[in-house]
């Protein structure tokens, strides 16, 4: 580790819920830290039928591509529960929209550095607005 | 050392078949084969003549792989008839005088059609019906006449050819009355009661019968040609064309003028490894007079070609007997014989089942203990055929009645047939082979064992059964073969189309609840569920719950590439566009930086477009007039077409014209999988419409349409669905396929699988789509009027709609920011997505962007 700052984690308004529609994402760009530089990052944020708001990286990283928030949401069935999930729109892996975790890889490997999981983002939703809890400051 | 020499004399299927059989096993290429083949074209599928004569042409009846003929270890030579074998020699001649040396021959000339010495049997109008030639002047012959006055045609012989030819002259238009001397038809294969009971059933197309009716001469019309048949009764039928179907001799000549051994009632006789007396000299199939007997049918000379070939690369194969089972479809008509199918057997008894209303006649023979089943009579229900055949010498589970009454009855109890049983006579496999298929070599559905087994790809009578076995093995090895949707739903696709049309559902929720098992749907059941409700309950793509359903091709309208990109093809109806459609097209592009394509489908295909950019491409598209070409659908691609007899001097239609409202009706139609369509001008096929879903052929009276074609992993051609068609009837048939097709596919199952698992296969779609038989097609009717007023362009309607537009924005709180992610290098003066390592460089440096 450097000696660089501790990355502090600020609620990031990104959108009204309104702007959601149900059990359908939208990508947001958020400000980030990678190896402590800022930088923005694509978010994919989702809206269940029950309001609830969950965030995971944009990222693909089975195709790298920025894609994710266009995959169909449903839920899949893990044991004896119904978890949130998001398909990827392009080769049709599944990942729990809580956790992040890829339940299924559907035969693929993902590309060269990147993990099957997904990173996620805590998500409130304040008065309709839709805030991310992202690293480092607004700019 | 150089490959020795095999001639086969004759160019028939058993032919073909040890040509194939040869070049498959002997693989370090020891011999190499010479046909000489009498007919001017490659061996075809003589069994199939009837059902495939009407209007197709001789590449429809092609068998097995073209490649055979390309092999070079493998000559073929049409059209020159061997005239001379000289043994001492060994050496043949052919009419063109053209000598081959052998190291062996096969003498596999089959039979020719036999006419009985019979007064006028030289007049015009009198056939033979053998090969595609007789068949051509047949047809030729009664198309003539049918111009001038209505065709009165009699078929002397009521054999199974002979009945053929009257479904021929039947689907013709003549009226045909068979004579048939024996007491009954097909009195070869089955026996008096279900001779009686397929009486009926032909007499209720529309072909008269008369048995015990021999006729003595044909008597000239004074205009020339035939004009009358009398019988020995001194009966007088009128008749325009006469067809002699009296049976089939063997084609020995060439056995006899070079001395070989002739059996009483001709063939050349051969043992049990299909030689001859000569050592050189081998004969199969219908020609071969083995254990005693000449046989007419295509097993037994399929299982001789293996034999002879086995024996050619020094293997002990012996002949097993034939198996005389035969099953034909005859204009809707089943009829099947197997086995000791008189009861023959000392102490035989008969178990038989009767409905004269319904016209089925079953009978099982089974040994004086009613328990081993010996032979059976299958006539006008013979769905039985394929389970029972291979349990013949085997002892039967339960009563025998049992397996006679009608499906849905009390059932019959499941048969499990031995390893050793036969299951596809055609190719000799036994069900086990299949099941070592199934477990060992990986093949788990029906076309992956087909490709393997070949069980079930020369006739087809087996596929049902082949499919119980590999769904039963499949089973046992824990592989799942339910048909449900995915987890969410229970049902098949079809199922739950029925049940969300006749619940009358509209949203997903109400699906779900109603029949969905738990949770809320995944990427599987979301889009089927849009699909279904597309036709069942039509709205906009983005409309309301439907919006969560759809792939992210119709959630945007365009087609998602590998960077994230998308790419947009607007309408080009049947491939037509205007000079100023093209110069938009081009503009946009330009205006983009879009890399341009023209497709297969006969139009433009723009890459390289953001999602945020998709609305500003279409505003622009929708203005100049285009519309949405549902490239990103799984719904009607495109109607691919020749530019037709408005220009091409060949041309006998407008084919354009034809595919251009065939694309508009279509436009839109929401499928299991994307549907292509063809129509071509004339014969030539320009418009290679045998490769699309359907495809539709001009013909001087009107048009062919063909079904289930396709190009992909696994190219099929179309069949022929209806023939001369004017245009109203052609464009029923194709709303009714389509609909029949979109209600009943598996997901993602195209059309040419879908024909194969649908219940009666092509026969039954026909039958539905033509004929009505299920009673659908007023509802399929309707449902497609309500398609083609329904239909709006998705685009255009977006565009008008700012709630919909707003999903097309980059980022929900930044919708002004392009995705930094996409980044593109030039290539052949367009663009490309830039590889991994290009983009490292690209966006990581200061200028993101190549494009402006």
């Amino acid at each position: 580790m450097t000696t660089l700052d501790a990355p502090t984690t600020t609620w990031l308004t990104v959108c009204r819920l309104a702007d959601l529609a149900p059990e359908r994402g939208a990508a947001a760009l958020v400000p980030d830290r990678v190896d402590g530089a800022p930088t923005l990052t694509q978010v994919a944020v989702f809206r269940l039928l029950d309001d609830t708001v969950h965030a995971v990286q944009q990222h693909d990283p089975f195709s790298d591509a920025h894609v994710l928030a266009r995959g169909i949401v449903g839920t899949r069935r893990v044991d004896d529960a119904d978890v949130p999930t998001v398909a990827s729109p392009m080769y049709k892996q599944v990942f729990d929209l809580r956790t992040g975790a890829c339940l299924d890889v559907a035969g693929k490997t993902p590309v060269a550095g990147h993990g099957a999981d997904l990173r996620t983002w805590g998500v409130r939703v304040v008065d309709g607005d839709v805030q991310l809890a992202v690293l480092g400051g607004a700019g | 050392m150089d490959p020795r020499h095999l001639v086969v004399v004759g160019g028939g299927m058993v032919a073909q078949r040890l040509v194939e059989a040869l070049r498959d096993r002997d693989t370090a290429g020891t011999w190499r084969v010479t046909v000489l083949a009498e007919e001017p074209r490659r061996p075809y599928d003589r069994v199939a003549l009837t059902s495939y004569f009407a209007g197709r042409t001789p590449d429809d009846l092609a068998l097995g792989d073209a490649a055979l003929w390309d092999d070079p270890l493998v000559t073929l030579v049409r059209g020159d008839a061997v005239t001379v074998v000289d043994r001492a020699a060994r050496t043949v001649t052919a009419a063109s005088g053209r000598t081959y040396a052998y190291d062996h021959l096969v003498l596999a000339t089959g039979s020719s059609a036999w006419v009985p010495p019979l007064e006028g049997a030289d007049l015009e109008g009198v056939f033979v019906y053998r090969t595609l030639d007789d068949v051509a002047a047949l047809r030729g012959h009664v198309t003539r006449l049918a111009e001038q006055r209505p065709v009165r045609g009699v078929v002397l012989g009521g054999g199974l050819l002979g009945l053929e030819a009257a479904g021929a002259l039947d689907a013709l238009g003549a009226r045909a009355t068979v004579l048939q001397v024996d007491t009954h038809l097909m009195s070869a294969q089955v026996d008096l009661g279900g001779g009686e009971a397929l009486r009926r059933l032909i007499n209720r197309l529309g072909i008269g019968v008369r048995t015990q009716a021999r006729t003595t001469r044909v008597l000239p019309h004074r205009r020339g040609g035939v004009g009358r048949v009398e019988l020995a009764d001194g009966t007088r039928l009128d008749a325009d064309v006469v067809v002699v179907a009296a049976g089939v001799r063997p084609r020995d000549e060439l056995a006899r003028t070079s001395g070989l051994e002739i059996g009483p009632r001709g063939g050349v006789v051969v043992d049990d490894t299909c030689l001859t007396a000569d050592p050189h000299v081998s004969a199969v199939g219908e020609v071969a007079c083995i254990q005693g007997v000449c046989i007419g049918l295509v097993a037994p000379g399929y299982t001789m070609a293996e034999v002879t070939v086995d024996r050619l690369l020094g293997g002990r194969a012996a002949y097993p007997g034939a198996d005389t089972a035969t099953k034909l479809k005859l204009a809707g008509v089943d009829v099947a014989s197997f086995g000791d199918a008189f009861a023959r057997t000392p102490g035989a008894l008969e178990v038989v089942w009767a409905d004269p209303v319904a016209g089925v006649y079953k009978k099982l023979v089974v040994s004086d203990d009613a328990r081993t089943l010996l032979g059976g009579v299958l006539v006008g229900d013979a769905s039985a055929y394929a389970s029972l055949r291979p349990m013949v010498g085997r002892e039967l589970p339960g009563d025998p009645g049992a397996f006679l009454l009608p499906a849905g009855g009390a059932g019959a109890p499941d048969l499990e047939l031995p390893d050793e049983a036969t299951v596809c006579s055609c190719n000799n496999v036994t069900a086990g082979s299949i099941r070592h298929a199934v477990t060992d070599e990986g093949c788990h559905d029906l076309g992956a064992v087909k490709a393997c087994t070949r069980a079930g790809t020369s006739c087809g009578s087996c596929l049902p059964l082949v499919k119980k076995l590999v769904t039963t093995e499949l089973a046992a090895l824990g592989v799942s073969v339910s048909t449900a949707l995915c987890e969410h739903f229970a049902l098949s696709r079809a199922q739950l189309y029925d049940a969300v049309r006749v619940a009358g559902l509209r949203t997903f929720t109400e699906v779900v609840e109603r029949f969905g098992t738990h949770g809320r749907g995944c990427d599987l059941c979301r889009p089927a569920v849009a699909s279904i409700l597309a036709t069942t309950a039509p709205a906009h793509v983005l409309d309301g719950e439907r919006a969560a359903l759809q792939d992210t091709n119709d959630h945007v309208m365009a087609n998602l590439q590998k960077d994230g990109s998308y790419s947009v093809v607007p309408r080009m109806p049947g491939g037509e566009v205007t000079p100023e459609g093209l110069i938009v097209v081009g503009e946009v592009a330009r205006d983009f930086g879009l890399y341009t394509k023209v497709t297969g489908g006969q139009r433009i295909d723009m890459f390289g477009a953001r999602i945020d950019q998709l609305p500003l491409i279409w505003r622009r598209l929708v203005d100049a007039g285009f519309e949405s070409g549902h490239a990103y659908g799984k719904s009607l691609r495109t109607v691919k077409s020749c530019v037709g007899s408005t220009w091409c001097r060949f041309g006998v239609q407008d084919s354009a014209a034809l595919a251009v409202m065939l694309e508009l009706r279509y436009r839109g139609l929401r499928s299991p999988h994307k549907i292509k369509l063809g129509v071509s001008g004339c014969a030539r096929e320009c418009a290679e419409a045998r490769g699309k879903d359907v495809g539709v052929i001009a013909t001087d009276k009107g048009w062919n349409v063909y079904v289930g074609g396709n190009g992909g992993f696994t190219p099929r051609h179309a069949r022929l669905l209806a023939e001369d068609l004017d245009t109203e009837a052609l464009v029923r048939t194709i709303d009714r396929f389509l609909l029949y097709y979109v209600r009943t596919a598996d997901r993602l199952q195209r059309t040419a699988p879908w024909i194969e698992e649908v219940e009666g296969g092509l026969e039954g779609v026909r039958a539905v789509v033509m004929d009505d038989a299920l009673g659908i097609c007023a509802d399929l009717d309707a449902q497609m009027d309500e398609h083609v007023a329904q239909y709006e362009d998705e685009w255009r309607a977006t565009l008008d709609d700012p709630e919909k537009l707003r999903r097309f924005a980059s980022f929900v709180n930044a919708p002004d920011v392009a995705d930094p992610s996409l980044a593109y290098v030039p290539e052949r003066g367009q663009v490309r997505p830039a590889t991994a390592d290009e983009r490292a460089v690209l966006v990581a440096g200061t200028t993101l962007e190549v494009r402006s």
